[in-house]
């Protein structure tokens, strides 16, 4: 294959690339005024990368670009799609936000770009140096981001705790995947996976497995790695927080997922109980610390890792069942996370921001509409039927019991319960107590397509179409095998 | 085309009627001239709420009138699955499927036929958005219907579970006032009792989804009739049946499970508690005789003894707790609880006389403890308390209440001519030919059911009329009456003429018990 032929395949990417380098020089040139047309600008181009994933050369089909550091696949190209929504969403529902908190610049659309090109690599990543190119490419984008606001306290120290931590999971990642490649004497994930095989006594090259995990287990804040989770989430600006728990989330995952399926599947035995003792513990984490929580930034921080935690039940289960099952789960948890995210957003009461689940009280009577899309999300967080949320805990469980693991299952429905309880505590704060001051009304359109579309595709639309879903999840899962 | 469409989503329409009735009250407020801050304008509420109940009576009625059209279709001389509808839904062997066949097809129309009596009830007593309410209501009755109808252990479930919210918001929201403390919080005992129910009942099922995906993993499909034509290795049997036994001994509920039905009973408005012992409890026991014996039965043949065990404990123990109760609506819940317990003893059996005698116990059952809680609800309306100490006397001010409440309370001891002497009879027929020690201490319950409710009737409807608040109190007016009226005619005709009711479910019981016979020698019990 020539260059151009190879660059061909990755025109999302590319066009991503050019086009938050367009938008950088344009900003420079229009100053902070033109922050909202740059925004638009943004979201218009990652809705380019998404049609551009559908009409690459051979469509869907696979290709290996690069000596097979990079990998368009049914797999990447699901979570692509996904990805570039998040990011898009992330851009328009931080509008109202922004403006009203004074930090209309133009970089924020800018780095949104930036950070889903980043994942956009994560995703494709079937190298160990092109996956840690895309994880740093998204990561640094992350922390300026995470640091925006940077007159607040709370906001720089959000930013730079991210920072710390996120760089010492790279460092162990790093290690990691050093070890992994001495050991195996290859970068591309599928020589290593040829070497795993092979060798008869692989120790090292498993302390290097399990060093990758622990700076992957970072990225997806999943326990014991998870305690920078609920201070980012608090301290950054709220429509940041909502980009924070949606798409890197799922690129990290879905890294995570290739990763351990396309170079260690020799190994399973080896990384299987590794992996469902870090789910339980993020179930756990997620269930009981939560309950305590009233700043529902935290609270959402918390049901984020026990979300992780479900999500790796999946992983955990090693088998292309497990990996639809993580794909159908991370699908319905990003629409969730964005539409509870722009509930949270809708918060605002006499041009300040709440964010104490007691503002809650009583939405049922001050804003119905509002209370009904917070309660179907909520519900659908719990994993409650007929909501979506429940089809996504269905197929990971599946999974769980498929592989013989139903000791994780059955620990995963009691931590179910137990979560069940704080989303409940939410719902009675708006259906059975006293009216708080009603929140402002006027929050624009693009908050209420949000907060109204992801509650009609948890219920009913998903409801309805969950084969759909689950056949592309399954055909995704099936290109990694 | 057009009819065999209508023959073949029969049930289909029955359950989502309702949905659509909500769909409805939706429109209508939303078409509401609105306040600045979004609520309804104070000129057009009372229009809105009125036309909100006049919209949930009509669908209630209407979806009850569709039942009894499946009924007409329903022809009880065939023991299998009838009105089978089927549409392709999350694939891979789990599909959107319903059917009914003798044993559920009398639950869907204890379900329809409650609805408008439960509408009627609240007509008056649900002051505070009416509209919300009625919506509530509508979709538990979609969800509740749905239980019944399913063919597919999947949407069974879907259903099964996603029935908890509508009846967590109706108890959390509607519930009555007070304040209890837990765990050093003191927060309203509705939202306490509302919580717990939740939680208590979503453990339960959850076990039950983990048995689900283990099944679905070994027989590749969720389909009813080929999971119960499924022989599950009979080591599994009793797990698996521990599992769904954790879900349906909650909804029952059994002892030692049973603790949240006197609060959720106490806390929640009439209709709620109508809807609770009238319909909720029973989806324990149908799950019970569609789940744990066709397809677990060589574990259910293993657990018979504990069951039992459990059952008399329950019967015994909880009738023991009502004769202590202050409480009226406490005291028929704690009833309820060791009705139940004839039901799973009955069940478990796995004799014609036992499980015929379970389903005829689970029919009166929510009849007449339907009809008691709507009793409360009569004086509750008009005192606004449910204490047995703030009554007394009231037959000289309400004859015809006290007649009522009369019968029902026989009713509920199990007086011959009523409907709940046919069932405990039955059940307690079906243990003695099994073991004549369980029948001789079940029948220790009927001594007591009759001892704590003619206190609690003697308490209430006699004596001096000497309380101030009472002098002035009425008797039932004609909604009540119409309503009492109804569910006591049915419960004098089920318990002079049983036959009717016997007549449908027995073919498929029949099947049940033959095949679960089959199933016991193939296995090597007996």
């Amino acid at each position: 294959m020539g260059l151009f032929e190879t660059l061909s395949f990755a025109r999302p990417e590319l066009a991503l690339a050019i086009g938050a380098m367009a938008l950088l020089i344009t900003g420079v040139f229009l100053g902070d005024k033109a922050a909202p047309k740059i925004s638009i600008a943004a979201v218009a181009l990652l809705a380019i990368a998404g049609v551009l994933v559908f009409v690459s050369p051979g469509g869907g089909a696979t290709a290996s670009l690069f000596d097979g550091a990079f990998r368009i696949d049914a797999f990447s190209a699901f979570c692509k799609i996904l990805i570039y929504a998040a990011a898009g969403f992330a851009i328009l529902m931080s509008d109202r936000y922004l403006a009203g908190e004074k930090l209309g610049r133009f970089e924020y659309p800018v780095l949104i770009v930036l950070a889903a090109l980043g994942m956009s690599m994560m995703v494709s990543a079937s190298d160990l140096i092109s996956l840690y190119m895309g994880l740093e490419t998204q990561s640094l984008a992350l922390y300026i981001l995470a640091a925006f606001n940077r007159d607040s306290r709370r906001s720089t120290e959000a930013g730079l705790k991210y920072f710390v931590l996120g760089a010492l999971s790279s460092c162990l990642l790093l290690y990691g995947a050093s070890l992994v490649y001495g050991f195996t004497g290859s970068t591309v994930f599928t020589e290593i996976a040829k070497a795993a095989s092979l060798s008869g006594d692989n120790a090292g090259l498993v302390i290097g497995l399990v060093f990758m995990i622990s700076g992957l287990a970072f990225k997806v804040s999943a326990a014991p790695f998870h305690m920078w989770t609920p201070d980012v989430y608090e301290g950054s600006p709220t429509p940041v927080t909502a980009f924070f728990a949606a798409a890197p989330k799922l690129a990290a995952m879905a890294l995570f997922t290739r990763v351990l399926m396309s170079s260690f599947p020799g190994v399973l035995d080896d990384w299987q109980p590794v992996i469902a003792l870090i789910a339980l513990a993020s179930m756990l984490v997620g269930a009981f610390s939560a309950i305590a929580q009233t700043n529902i930034k935290r609270l959402m921080a918390y049901s984020s890792i026990g979300h992780m935690g479900y999500a790796l039940i999946g992983l955990a289960s090693g088998s292309s069942a497990g990996v639809s099952s993580v794909l159908i789960y991370m699908a319905i948890y990003i629409v969730m996370t964005v539409g509870t995210f722009a509930v949270i957003l809708m918060m605002r009461r006499r041009g300040g921001m709440t964010e104490n689940i007691s503002d809650l009280a009583g939405l049922s009577r001050t804003n119905m509409p509002m209370a009904l899309i917070l309660t179907v999300l909520l519900f659908s967080l719990a994993g409650v039927p007929p909501t979506a949320g429940f089809f996504g805990k269905w197929y990971v469980f599946l999974a769980a019991v498929d592989a013989g693991l139903i000791w994780l299952a059955v620990a995963g429905v009691l931590a179910s319960a137990v979560s069940a309880f704080y989303y409940l505590r939410v719902v009675w704060f708006m259906w059975f107590d006293d009216p708080a001051p009603a929140f402002e009304r006027d929050h624009g359109p693009a908050l209420g397509f949000a907060a109204w579309g992801s509650a009609l595709l948890m219920f009913p639309v998903l409801t309805v179409a969950m084969g759909y879903l689950r056949q592309v999840a399954e055909t995704a899962a099936a290109s990694l095998f | 085309m057009t009819e065999s469409f209508a023959n073949q989503s029969w049930l289909s329409f029955i359950t989502f009627a309702p949905l659509v009735g909500a769909l409805f009250i939706a429109a209508a407020r939303m078409v509401a001239r609105k306040n600045d801050d979004g609520s309804i304008n104070a000129e057009d509420l009372p229009t809105v709420e009125r036309n909100s109940k006049i919209i949930a009576l009509v669908f209630t009625t209407f979806t009850f009138l569709l039942s009894l059209g499946a009924y007409a279709l329903y022809d009880p001389s065939v023991a299998g699955y009838q009105l089978v509808e089927q549409f392709p839904w999350l694939g891979g062997g789990i599909s959107y499927k319903m059917g009914v066949d003798g044993i559920s097809i009398l639950f869907v129309l204890l379900t329809t036929f409650f609805m408008p009596i439960c509408i009627l009830a609240s007509w008056n007593s649900i002051k505070s958005r009416v509209g919300d309410y009625m919506i509530a209501f509508l979709v538990l009755e979609t969800l509740m219907i749905g239980v019944f109808c399913a063919l597919d252990l999947f949407l069974f479930y879907f259903f099964f579970e996603g029935s908890l919210i509508p009846m967590f918001l109706i108890i959390g929201v509607w519930g009555s006032k007070g304040t209890k403390e837990f765990a050093g919080v003191v927060m309203p005992s509705r939202i306490y009792a509302s919580l717990k129910f939740f939680l208590y009942t979503l453990l339960g099922s959850l076990l039950m989804l983990i048995a689900m995906a283990w099944m679905y993993a070994q027989a590749g499909t969720t389909d009813i009739p080929a999971l119960q034509n499924y022989d599950f290795p009979a080591g599994a049997q009793t797990w698996l049946w521990i599992a769904f036994f954790a879900s349906f001994a909650v909804k029952m509920p059994m002892w030692p499970v049973h603790t949240w039905l006197p609060d959720a009973h106490v806390q929640a408005p009439t209709a709620g508690s109508v809807v609770l012992a009238a319909i909720l409890l029973k989806m324990g026991g149908y799950g019970f005789l569609r789940f744990s014996l066709p397809m677990f039965p060589l574990a259910s043949a293993d657990f018979a003894p504990f069951v039992f065990a459990l059952s008399v404990i329950a019967i015994i123990y909880t009738s023991l707790v009502a004769l202590a109760q202050e409480d009226i609506k406490k005291l028929i819940a704690y009833s309820s609880v060791a009705h139940m317990g004839f039901v799973t003893m009955g069940i478990f059996t796995g004799t014609e006389q036992g499980i015929d005698g379970a389903l005829f116990q689970m029919l009166s059952h929510g009849f007449i403890s339907g009809a008691l809680f709507l009793c409360v609800g009569v004086v509750y309306d008009r005192m606004h308390t449910r204490e047995i100490a703030a009554y007394g006397g009231l037959v000289h001010r309400m004859p015809l209440y006290a007649f009522l409440f009369l019968f029902f309370t026989m009713g509920n001891v199990g007086l011959p001519g009523t409907s709940g002497f046919v069932g405990e009879i039955l059940t307690m027929t079906g243990a003695f030919k099994l073991n004549s020690w369980i029948a001789f201490f079940a029948a220790f319950g009927v001594i007591l059911s009759a001892a704590y409710a003619l206190r609690l009737y003697r308490a209430v409807m006699y004596g001096k009329l000497e309380k101030e608040a009472l002098m002035t109190i009425t008797d039932v007016n004609t909604r009540e009456l119409a309503t009492l009226g109804v569910l006591m005619a049915f419960a004098l005709f089920l318990g002079f003429n049983p036959g009717p009711a016997l007549n449908v479910f027995s073919p498929a019981v029949d099947l049940l018990i033959e095949n679960y016979n089959t199933a016991l020698m193939a296995g090597g019990v007996n």
